[in-house]
C-alpha cells in the first residue's frame, strides 16, 4: 500500500524529545500519505530529510518556525504553502506554487521553479537557483514588520510581480513580458534593465540608490551563500542594477466614475 | 459647456415640512453627505439634493417627520430607449471617462423566479402540522456524505470517521462580508447573531479580525485571489473554509477595494500595506482549472488537518451546472450558488446589471445534475443572492439548497435602506464605512438583536410553511419540488426549474 516509510535514527527512537534529524522516504506515496509520514518525522525531529520525493505536493505545508525540511528529488506543486517559520531546501527543482500564501520562513531551490511561485506570499524569502515560471512573486504584500523577497538567479516567466502589493524580487537573469504589470507596492531589482518601450504603464525604473544596497547586498549575499559553488556569484558590483517601483499605491484610483 | 461640467441632474429631491421642522438639526447630523447643512448667518437648514443618496437615514431620524425624499421631478423625455437613467450614465461617462461603479444587487427589472413558485399545502389527503405544538425540524447539517454509512448497531456508533460537517440550527446563513466592504460593528452584529441562532456568519475575504475569534466557531473564513490575512491560524481558527471563486453580482471579476478604506486597523487584518489599493484578482492564479481547484480544496485540508468542510462558491453563470459537478468531484464539501440580484459593496454596473444568471434556475440546474450523477450526497448545497424573505428560503430547500445564505436582507435588518452607495464609504447606517463617525452608529449587539428577530421570525414562518405541506424537517423539504407549482412561466422555464405548472 505504502512506499513511504520513515527511518529514525537510534538516538531518536531512545529519546523522547525531539531530537536533530529524522528521514522520510517518500516514493510513490500519495501526497495524503506523504504528508502524514513528513509531519509524523517533524513530530519527533526538528529537521528532517525528505528522500525521493516525486512530485507529492504540500510539502511543508504551514511548516512552524523552528522546524526544517530538506528534500531530495522533486517536490510537487504547493510546496511550502502557508509556511509559518519553517526552512525548506530543496536539491532538485520545484514545480508550481513555491511557497503559496507563505506567511514566514526560507525556502532555497538549487533547480528551478514553475509558475507562481511566492504567490501573495507576506513573509520570509524564496532563492531559487536558476530560472522560474510566469507569475512569480504575484500578489507578493508587505505588512508592519514582514517584508518578503524572492530572489531569482536565472530567467523569469512573464508577469513576474504582477499585482506586487510589497514585499522585494530580486532577478539576476532576464523577464518575460509584462514585468510587475498591476504592481503597487514593493520593489524589483533587475541586474538588466528594461528598454523603455518594456517598462509597463505605471512603474518607474531607475538605478539602484545608496538606500538599496544594504537590502539588495544582503539578498545577493544570501543567494551567493546558498549557491556557493553551483552558481556564479551576484555579489559585488552592483553598477548595473535597476530597479523598478509603482508610482502609486492606488494604480487603479482614477478608473472608476461613482 | 466644458469637458467637466455636469450634465447629470439630482436623482432625488428632498423636501422640508417647513411648519413641522423645529430646526434642532438631527438630519444636519445624520447626513455624510452634506445633504442638510445650517447656513452660518442664520439657524435655516439649507438643503443639497444633489448630494442625497436615498439612505433615509435622515427621514427615519427626523423626530417630527419633517422630512420626505422624492424622486427628482424632471419629466422625461418620453423615450422607452434614452431613459433618464441611461443618459444620466451616459452624461457621468462622458464627463470622466470612468467605469460606472455602483453597489449592491442590481435594481434592473429581471424576472424574479421566486414569485412565479406557489407552495403547496396539505388538504384532506394528509394531515398539515401545526409546529407551535408539534416537533419541527429545522436543523440541518452542511458537509460531505460518505457513500457508505457504516454502523456498529449494537453500540449505536459511526464505525468510520464521517467528513467534517456543520450543523444549523436553522437553514439560514449570513453571506461572506468582508471588513473593508461593511465595518467591524457590522460584522459583530453577524457574529454575535450567528452564535445566537446557532448558525454560521463569513469574514468575507478580507481576514479575520481579533474581535472576532471568539465568534469562530460560528465563523466562515474565506480565500479569495487576494489571499487577504490568509494564514494558517486563520484556516485554523474558523470553523469552514469558504474559497471565493465568483460573487453573483460580479461574475469573472476581482475587486479593487480603495486605499482610503485600508485604515489601519483594515491593514493589519487583512495583512496589507495602509492605504494602498486591495487589489483582488480576477481569477486565483493557482486555480485555471478544476484539477486546480481540487488542489487549494487539498491544499486548505492538509493546511487544517481535514477538520474542516471547504465550502466553494461561484456566482450562477451560464454553466454552473457543469461546473458544480466538477466541484463535487474536486473534494468540495459544500457548493455555494450565488445569484445574479445578491448584493455586493462595490461592482461595476455594467458587469452586475448584466452578467450571470438567476440563483433559481442555476440552483434548480445544480441540483438535478448532481442527482442525475448521482454525486448529490458527496456535497451540500447553499443557494444566496436575493433571498428576501422565508418563503424564498422555503423555495430555494425544495429547488435543493440544503441551506441559504442572507447578505442584503441581514444588512437591511441592521438599518440599510439600499441606497446602492456603499462604494463611496459614507453609509450613514454605519454599515458600509470604515468612518470611526459613522460606525459608532452601529451597535454591534442592537443590530445582533435585530438579525436574531428576523432570522427567528423567519424560522417561524419556514415552519408554519413546512407544516401546512404536511412536512416535519428541512431534510425532508430539501429538493422536494412536488411542493412547488410555477405561474407565469414558459415550457423551458419549468423544465429547468423542475416544477410543474399549478394546477397540473
Amino acid at each position: 500500500m505504502t512506499d513511504a516509510t520513515v527511518t529514525l535514527s537510534a538516538e531518536e527512537t531512545a529519546a523522547e524529545a525531539p531530537t536533530p534529524a529524522a528521514e522520510v522516504t517518500l516514493g510513490l506515496a500519495h501526497f495524503k500519505e506523504a504528508n502524514e509520514q513528513v509531519r509524523a518525522a517533524l513530530a519527533r525531529a526538528d529537521a528532517v530529510t525528505i528522500r525521493e520525493a516525486n512530485a507529492q505536493r504540500y510539502l511543508g505545508c504551514a511548516l512552524p518556525a523552528g522546524k526544517s525540511l530538506d528534500i531530495f528529488g522533486t517536490p510537487g506543486n504547493d510546496l511550502g504553502c502557508y509556511l509559518d517559520g519553517g526552512r525548506i531546501e530543496v536539491f532538485g527543482n520545484g514545480q508550481d506554487q513555491v511557497g503559496n500564501t507563505m506567511n514566514n520562513g526560507a525556502i532555497t531551490i538549487h533547480g528551478r521553479v514553475g509558475d507562481a511561485a511566492g504567490y501573495a506570499m507576506r513573509g520570509g524569502t524564496i532563492l531559487v537557483r536558476d530560472d522560474c515560471g510566469w507569475r512569480a512573486g504575484i500578489h507578493m504584500k508587505e505588512y508592519e514588520a514582514k517584508r518578503p523577497a524572492i530572489v531569482i538567479g536565472g530567467d523569469a516567466g512573464a508577469f513576474l510581480g504582477e499585482y506586487m502589493a510589497g514585499g522585494i524580487i530580486v532577478l539576476a537573469g532576464t523577464p518575460g513580458d509584462y514585468l510587475g504589470t498591476g504592481m503597487h507596492g514593493g520593489v524589483i531589482y533587475l541586474r538588466h534593465p528594461l528598454s523603455t518601450d518594456r517598462i509597463m504603464d505605471g512603474l518607474i525604473q531607475e538605478p539602484v540608490g545608496e538606500e538599496d544596497v544594504p537590502t539588495l547586498t544582503a539578498l545577493l549575499d544570501a543567494y551567493d551563500e546558498a549557491f556557493a559553488g553551483e552558481s556564479p556569484p551576484l555579489g559585488g558590483d552592483l553598477s548595473s542594477w535597476h530597479r523598478l517601483r509603482p508610482a502609486s499605491a492606488r494604480p487603479y484610483g482614477g478608473l472608476y466614475a461613482h | 459647456m466644458d469637458a467637466t461640467t455636469n450634465c447629470v441632474l439630482p436623482r432625488y429631491r428632498v423636501v422640508r415640512d417647513e411648519a413641522a421642522c423645529t430646526g434642532c438639526a438631527q438630519c444636519v447630523r445624520s447626513c455624510a453627505n452634506g445633504v442638510h447643512r445650517l447656513r452660518k448667518d442664520s439657524d435655516r437648514i439649507v438643503i443639497n439634493s444633489r448630494a442625497c443618496v436615498n439612505c433615509q437615514r435622515c427621514v427615519v431620524f427626523c423626530p417630527e417627520l419633517a422630512l420626505t425624499i422624492q424622486p427628482w421631478p424632471q419629466v422625461g423625455t418620453g423615450s422607452s430607449t434614452w431613459t433618464a437613467e441611461a443618459m444620466a450614465d451616459i452624461a457621468k461617462q462622458a464627463q470622466t471617462g470612468g467605469v460606472l461603479l455602483s453597489s449592491m444587487g442590481t435594481p434592473a427589472p429581471y424576472p424574479i423566479y421566486w414569485d412565479h413558485l406557489l407552495l403547496n399545502a396539505s388538504q384532506v389527503t394528509n394531515p398539515s402540522i401545526d409546529p407551535l405544538r408539534e416537533p419541527m425540524e429545522t436543523r440541518v447539517f452542511l458537509g460531505s456524505r460518505p457513500e457508505i454509512l457504516k454502523v456498529n448497531e449494537r453500540a449505536g456508533q459511526v464505525v468510520e470517521p464521517l467528513p467534517p460537517q456543520l450543523k444549523l440550527d436553522v437553514p439560514i446563513m449570513f453571506s461572506a462580508m468582508s471588513f473593508g466592504s461593511i465595518s467591524l460593528n457590522a460584522q459583530k452584529a453577524l457574529a454575535l447573531a450567528a452564535a445566537e441562532l446557532g448558525t454560521f456568519f463569513n469574514v468575507g475575504e478580507g481576514g479575520m479580525h481579533r474581535d472576532l475569534e471568539p465568534f469562530a466557531d460560528h465563523a466562515f473564513a474565506q480565500v479569495a485571489s487576494g489571499r487577504f490575512g490568509v494564514d494558517a491560524h486563520y484556516l485554523n481558527t474558523a470553523a469552514a473554509i469558504e474559497i471565493k471563486i465568483g460573487q453573483g453580482a460580479k461574475p469573472g471579476i476581482g475587486g479593487h477595494l480603495p486605499g482610503e478604506k485600508i485604515n489601519s486597523e483594515v491593514s493589519r487584518t487583512r495583512m496589507i500595506p495602509e492605504g494602498s489599493d486591495a487589489i483582488s484578482p480576477a481569477p486565483h492564479h493557482d486555480i485555471y482549472s478544476i484539477e486546480d481547484l481540487r488542489q487549494l480544496i487539498f491544499s486548505i485540508k492538509e493546511a487544517t488537518g481535514y477538520r474542516k468542510p471547504v465550502a466553494v462558491k461561484i456566482a450562477a453563470v451560464h454553466n454552473a451546472a457543469a461546473i458544480a459537478s466538477g466541484m463535487a468531484r474536486t473534494g468540495a464539501d459544500i457548493i455555494v450558488v450565488d445569484g445574479f440580484r445578491g448584493g455586493t459593496g462595490a461592482a461595476p454596473k455594467r458587469i452586475r446589471d448584466a452578467v450571470g444568471i438567476p440563483v433559481e434556475l442555476a440552483l434548480a440546474a445544480i441540483d438535478q445534475r448532481l442527482r442525475d450523477e448521482g454525486i448529490r450526497s458527496t456535497v451540500s448545497l447553499v443557494a444566496s443572492g436575493s433571498i428576501r424573505n422565508s418563503a424564498d428560503v422555503v423555495r430555494a430547500i425544495a429547488l435543493g439548497a440544503d441551506a441559504c445564505s442572507i447578505g442584503s436582507a441581514a444588512l437591511i435588518a441592521m438599518g440599510c435602506h439600499q441606497c446602492r452607495d456603499c462604494s463611496s464609504g459614507r453609509c450613514n447606517w454605519g454599515i458600509a464605512t470604515q468612518r470611526a463617525a459613522l460606525t459608532e452608529r452601529l451597535h454591534p449587539e442592537a443590530a445582533a438583536e435585530r438579525v436574531v428577530n428576523l432570522v427567528r421570525a423567519w424560522t417561524a414562518e419556514i415552519q408554519e410553511m413546512m407544516g401546512g405541506m404536511g412536512i416535519n424537517a428541512v431534510d425532508s423539504l430539501r429538493g422536494n419540488r412536488l411542493m412547488l407549482r410555477g405561474v407565469g412561466l414558459n415550457e423551458k422555464e419549468l423544465d429547468i426549474l423542475g416544477v410543474k405548472y399549478a394546477g397540473e
